[in-house]
C-alpha cells in the first residue's frame, strides 16, 4: 500500500468520530437513562418548544445515569435529568443536584406521584412492578392462578417463579420493595427464606428472566415472572400478527404491585436554565405524556393523557399498589439488600 | 562517571525508539492514569484539596465482609481454570495450524476468532441456542453454572491463544528439529526438549493474557454465572453502580490493578528466563497432511474447531432465521421497521457504519501506540536498560483488568474541561477501545521484534541503512504478522463492546451492539427474533473485517 494512502485512511478514522459529533447553535442537553425514548415527531416539537437543538445523553442504567450526573455535578454534562425513581430519589436530593422548578401542567400531575415538596423532582411518569404470568401454561396445567405474593409458598406453585437480584435489577429491587411493603420490615425475611424453599430462581437481570425463563416469552420453564404490569400490552404491539388477546397476565390485586414513579429536574449549575425550564413544561404537556406509554411501556403522570388504545384494551391499573415511605426506602435500601442477599445467595 | 559514559547514556536515552515510546507514554498518562487518579482521589480523600483528610471508613465493610474473600478467592481460581481448558483446547490446534496446508483453514481461523467480538448477552444465546436443554445438543444437559463460565471463557479465548501460538510456532526453524532428529533424538525428546522450549515465551504470553481476560471477566460472570458467582470486577461493578458505594469500589479496583501488576511482573521475569533462540521469521513451511495420523490430526482440530466455535454461531444464526417453527426472514425485515417511530431506533446500516468508524479508528489508535511501544521496550530490553522495560512492560497491561466503570467515572469528573472535554465526545468510544486494544497489540508485537537478531540490524546499520529504512525494510516485514494478530484482536474488541460505547454513544452515533441491546431491552416475541439477526449480523460484519484487514496487510507474509 502506497504511504499517502495509508495516512489517508488514518486521517479519514480519526476526523470522522469528530466531525460526526458536532452540532451547531444553541444546545439543551437531556441526562436520562438506556430506557428512555420518545417519537421522532415529538422530537421535534421538542426542538420547538425549546427554540433549540436536542442532544439526548443515555448514560447506563437509571443508577449509573444518576450517579454521573452527582459526579459531573460542579460542571455538568447536561441541563436536565430525566429518569431519576422513587427509589433513588433519595440519593438525588441527599447529594443536591438538582434545583426547584414548578413547570407549567403540575396541576395536572395525579398528586399520590408528588414525592418532593419543593419540586426539584418533578414526576414524569410511572409503571406498576408486577408478577406476570403465562396464561397457557396455566390453561394447559389447568392450575389456579396466584392471587397474590402470599400464594407463591403454597406447593402447587413450586419451582414456578423466576425473580431479578434487588441489588442488580430494578424491578427486582421493585420487588423486594413490594414484600416488605406487604410483609412488613421485620417478616419479608421469612417471606423470601419459604419462597427460596419453594424454588424461586433468581437471576441478575430483568432481560434473563423474561427472555431465559419466562415460558411466554423464551423456551425457559418458568411461567411465573417479575415483570411491569404494561408488559402484556407490549406483547401485543410487538407482536406479528398481533393478537386479540395478550398471550401473558398480571397479578395486581392484594397490593401486590410496586409503584414506580419517574421524576425529571433541571440540574444545578446548568448553563442553559432558561432552555431547560421550557424543557420541563415540554415533559408535562400533553404531546410528550402521550407519547410515553407506546415508547417506555409506562403511564404518563399527567391526568389529562388520554392512553393508546393497546394499553385501554390490555392493561390495567391498580388503585392499591404497594408503597412505602420515600425517607425509608432511602434509610434502609442498601441494609435490605445486603439482608436479601446474605439470605438468597448463601 | 566519566564524561563517555554520560555521552553513552544520553545516546541511548534520544534514540529514536525510545523516544516513540513517548506516545503510549503520553497516551496512558492522558486517558487512563489521571481519570483513575482523580476517582481515586475523589473516593478516599473526599474534601481534597481544602482538606487532605483520608477517609478510612471503607475498611470495616471490607475486612469484615466474608463475601468479599471469598470472591477474590474464586476471581483468581475460575480465571486459572479457564486458563488451563484455553490452553489444553488451543494448543494441539495450534501445531495442527502452524505446521499443515489444507482446506478449509482460513475459513477456521475467521470462526474461532468471531466468538471474541460477540456480547456477553449473545455468548450466553449462542451457548444456551446449541447445548441449552433445548438446543441441539441439549442432551449433554449441561446447566451447572460454572461449566458454563468456563465454556464461555474458552469459547471466547481460545482464539487468543490459537493466533499467539500460531503465529510463534509457525515461524519456528524446522531444520533445528530436523538436526536433533539426524543426531537420533525421538520426536517425543524433540517436542519435550527442543520445541516446547522455544515455544514458551508464546504460552507464558498467550496463557498471561487469557489469564487477565478471565480474571477480570464481567459480562460473562453476571449472566451465566447468575447471582450466585462474582468476580472482582462484578463486585466493583455492583458497589459502583449499584451502591454508589465509591470508596469500596475504589479499594477493590486498586487491589485488581496491584494483582495485575504482580502477575505481569511475574511474567515479565518469566520471559526473561525463556529460552531465546533466533528462529527465522518470513514464510513459514507449511504441508499437506500426508500420513494417516497427520490427516487424523487435521481432521480431530478442524472437527473441534467446528464443534466448539462454529457450532453455537451457527445456532444462534439458525434461531434468528426461525419464526414460529418456520424459516423465515421476518426478523431481518423487521429490524428496517421503526414500528413506534422512536428516536432511538436503530437502522442497521448506521449502526454498522459507525461500529466500522469506531474499530476503524481504536485500530489504528491502539496499533500506533502498541507498535511504539513495542519498540521502544524492545529497545531498552536490548541496550540493558532492562530495569525501564521491566517497569513499564506490566503497567501497559493494566487497562486489560481495569473496570469500565471506574474508568468511566474517574473520565467524568477529570476530563471535564476544555482542552481535554472528553465526557461527552464521540472520539472518547475509540480511545477507550484502544486503550483496550492495546496491550494485544504489544503483546502480540513484543515477541516477534524479540525474536529479530540484532545482527541483522547492526549489519545493515554497518551497510550504511538509517535506523528509519532499517525499521522500513527490516523490522516491518518481520513483524507484519504479528501486527495483523493484534490488529485483529482490537478491531474485534472495538466491534463487540458495548460498555464504554453505551457511556458516550449517543442517538447519533449508535453502534451494533448497542442496537442488540435495545432489541433485548423490551418484552415481545419480535424484538427478541431481532436481537438474534443484528446479532448475526455483527459476527457477519466482524468476519468481513478480518477479511478486509488481512487483505491489506499481506505484503506476502504467509499468515494464517
Amino acid at each position: 500500500m502506497k504511504p499517502y494512502a495509508a495516512v489517508a485512511i488514518v486521517c479519514f478514522f480519526l476526523a470522522m468520530p469528530i466531525l460526526t459529533g458536532q452540532a451547531l447553535g444553541r444546545e439543551l442537553t437531556l441526562m436520562t437513562h438506556d430506557s428512555f425514548s420518545m417519537s421522532e415527531s415529538v422530537l421535534e416539537d421538542f426542538k420547538t418548544a425549546v427554540g433549540a437543538d436536542i442532544t439526548v445523553l443515555r448514560s447506563g442504567d437509571a443508577g449509573q445515569a444518576l450517579n454521573k450526573a452527582i459526579l459531573s455535578k460542579n460542571n455538568p454534562m447536561a441541563d436536565l435529568f430525566f429518569g431519576v425513581d422513587n427509589t433513588f430519589i433519595g440519593r438525588a436530593l441527599d447529594n443536591d443536584i438538582f434545583m426547584a422548578y414548578t413547570p407549567k401542567g403540575f396541576e395536572d400531575i395525579n398528586t399520590t406521584l408528588l414525592l418532593d415538596g419543593e419540586n426539584r423532582l418533578i414526576p414524569v411518569d410511572f409503571g406498576d412492578v408486577c408478577l406476570n404470568y403465562d396464561i397457557k401454561w396455566f390453561k394447559a396445567k389447568h392450575l389456579a392462578l396466584p392471587a397474590g405474593l402470599e400464594d407463591l409458598i403454597r406447593p402447587e406453585y413450586k419451582d414456578l417463579t423466576v425473580v431479578q437480584n434487588p441489588a442488580t435489577s430494578s424491578p427486582g429491587l421493585a420487588f423486594l420493595l413490594t414484600t416488605i411493603s406487604r410483609f412488613g420490615e421485620n417478616e419479608y425475611i421469612s417471606f423470601w427464606q419459604k419462597l427460596k424453599a419453594n424454588g424461586v430462581m433468581v437471576v441478575n437481570s430483568w432481560q434473563e428472566a423474561y427472555w431465559g425463563q419466562f415460558t411466554a416469552a423464551s423456551k425457559g420453564e418458568r411461567p411465573i415472572v417479575v415483570s411491569y404490569a404494561s408488559s402484556p400490552a407490549a406483547e401485543v404491539f410487538y407482536a406479528d400478527p398481533k393478537p386479540d388477546t395478550a398471550p401473558t397476565g398480571i397479578i395486581i390485586g392484594n397490593r401486590s404491585a410496586f409503584r414506580q414513579i419517574e421524576f425529571a429536574g433541571i440540574l444545578k449549575n446548568s448553563a442553559n436554565t432558561d432552555l431547560a425550564k421550557k424543557a420541563m413544561d415540554f415533559l408535562l404537556s400533553n404531546k410528550f405524556q402521550e407519547d410515553i406509554p407506546l415508547q417506555m411501556f409506562v403511564f404518563p403522570a399527567s391526568t389529562k393523557a388520554r392512553l393508546p388504545e393497546v394499553f385501554l384494551k390490555h392493561v390495567k391499573i391498580t388503585d392499591a399498589p404497594a408503597s412505602l415511605p420515600a425517607d425509608d426506602i432511602r434509610q434502609n435500601r442498601d441494609k435490605w439488600i445486603r439482608e436479601w442477599t446474605e439470605t438468597l445467595l448463601r | 562517571m566519566d564524561g563517555n559514559a554520560i555521552a553513552v547514556k544520553t545516546r541511548i536515552y534520544t534514540h529514536p525508539y525510545v523516544l516513540a515510546g513517548l506516545v503510549p507514554l503520553v497516551f496512558f498518562l492522558v486517558f487512563y492514569f489521571y481519570p483513575l487518579a482523580g476517582i481515586f482521589i475523589r473516593s478516599f480523600v473526599p474534601d481534597f484539596p481544602s482538606h487532605l483528610h483520608i477517609d478510612l471508613s471503607f475498611w470495616d465493610q471490607v475486612t469484615g465482609s466474608q463475601r468479599l474473600a471469598h470472591i477474590i478467592w474464586f476471581t483468581f481460581w475460575q480465571a486459572a481454570v479457564s486458563t488451563g481448558l484455553t490452553l489444553a483446547s488451543a494448543f494441539p490446534c495450534a501445531f495442527v495450524m502452524s505446521h499443515y496446508q489444507f482446506k478449509g483453514k482460513k475459513f477456521l481461523t475467521l470462526c474461532a476468532s468471531i466468538p471474541f467480538v460477540l456480547p456477553a448477552v449473545v455468548v450466553a444465546a449462542a451457548l444456551d441456542a446449541s447445548f441449552g436443554k433445548n438446543g441441539c445438543l441439549g442432551m449433554l444437559n449441561i446447566r451447572h453454572p460454572l461449566v458454563l463460565i468456563f465454556m464461555a471463557h474458552v469459547f471466547y479465548n481460545f482464539s487468543v491463544m490459537l493466533r499467539i501460538l500460531t503465529s510463534f510456532w509457525a515461524g519456528l526453524r524446522a531444520n533445528i528439529q530436523e538436526a536433533a532428529a539426524t543426531l537420533g533424538a525421538g520426536p517425543f525428546q524433540i517436542f519435550i526438549h527442543i520445541t516446547l522450549p522455544l515455544l514458551m515465551p508464546a504460552v507464558w504470553a498467550a496463557s498471561f493474557l487469557v489469564f487477565i481476560f478471565c480474571f477480570s471477566s464481567f459480562g460473562i460472570i453476571l449472566i451465566l454465572g447468575g447471582p450466585a458467582y462474582s468476580t472482582i470486577e462484578a463486585e466493583i461493578y455492583r458497589q459502583a453502580a449499584y451502591m454508589f458505594n465509591l470508596p469500596v469500589a475504589s479499594f477493590l479496583s486498586l487491589l485488581q490493578i496491584g494483582f495485575t501488576l504482580v502477575l505481569m511482573g511475574l511474567y515479565t521475569a518469566f520471559s526473561r528466563k525463556a529460552v531465546r533462540f533466533a528462529p527465522k521469521a518470513g514464510h513459514a513451511n507449511f504441508k499437506p497432511p500426508q500420513k494417516f495420523r497427520e490427516k487424523a490430526a487435521v481432521a480431530g482440530s478442524a472437527g473441534f474447531i467446528i464443534l466448539l466455535c462454529l457450532f453455537p454461531l451457527a445456532a444462534l444464526a439458525g434461531k434468528s432465521l426461525v419464526h414460529d417453527g418456520q424459516v423465515s426472514l421476518i426478523y431481518y425485515q423487521a429490524i428496517f421497521v421503526n414500528p413506534a417511530n422512536s428516536i432511538f431506533h436503530v437502522p442497521p446500516f448506521t449502526a454498522i457504519k459507525f461500529s466500522f468508524i469506531f474499530a476503524g479508528t481504536a485500530l489504528i489508535i491502539a496499533l500506533v501506540t502498541g507498535l511504539c511501544a513495542a519498540l521502544c521496550l524492545n529497545h531498552l530490553d536490548r541496550v540493558k536498560a532492562k530495569g525501564l522495560a521491566a517497569f513499564f512492560d506490566p503497567l501497559f497491561m493494566l487497562p486489560l483488568s481495569t473496570s469500565a466503570v471506574t474508568l468511566g467515572f474517574g473520565i467524568i469528573i477529570t476530563l471535564d474541561r476544555p482542552p481535554l472535554n472528553l465526557r461527552s465526545s464521540t472520539l472518547l468510544v475509540p480511545l477507550v477501545h484502544a486503550l483496550v486494544g492495546f496491550p494485544f497489540v504489544l503483546r502480540a508485537v513484543l515477541p516477534a521484534l524479540k525474536r529479530i537478531p540484532n545482527d541483522i540490524r547492526e549489519a545493515a546499520a554497518t551497510l550504511g541503512a538509517s535506523p528509519g529504512k532499517i525499521f522500513r525494510c527490516l523490522d516491518l516485514p518481520l513483524i507484519s504478522g504479528a501486527l495483523t494478530a493484534g490488529g485483529v484482536f482490537a478491531f474485534t474488541i472495538s466491534m463487540g463492546e458495548f460498555g464504554a460505547t453505551i457511556f458516550t454513544a449517543g442517538p447519533r452515533t449508535p453502534t451494533i451492539p448497542l442496537a442488540i441491546y435495545r432489541f433485548l431491552g423490551q418484552p415481545g416475541a419480535m424484538n427478541y427474533g431481532q436481537a438474534m439477526a443484528i446479532s448475526t449480523l455483527l459476527m457477519v460484519v466482524t468476519a468481513a473485517g478480518f477479511i478486509l484487514i488481512e487483505k491489506i496487510s499481506s505484503n506476502g507474509v504467509q499468515q494464517f
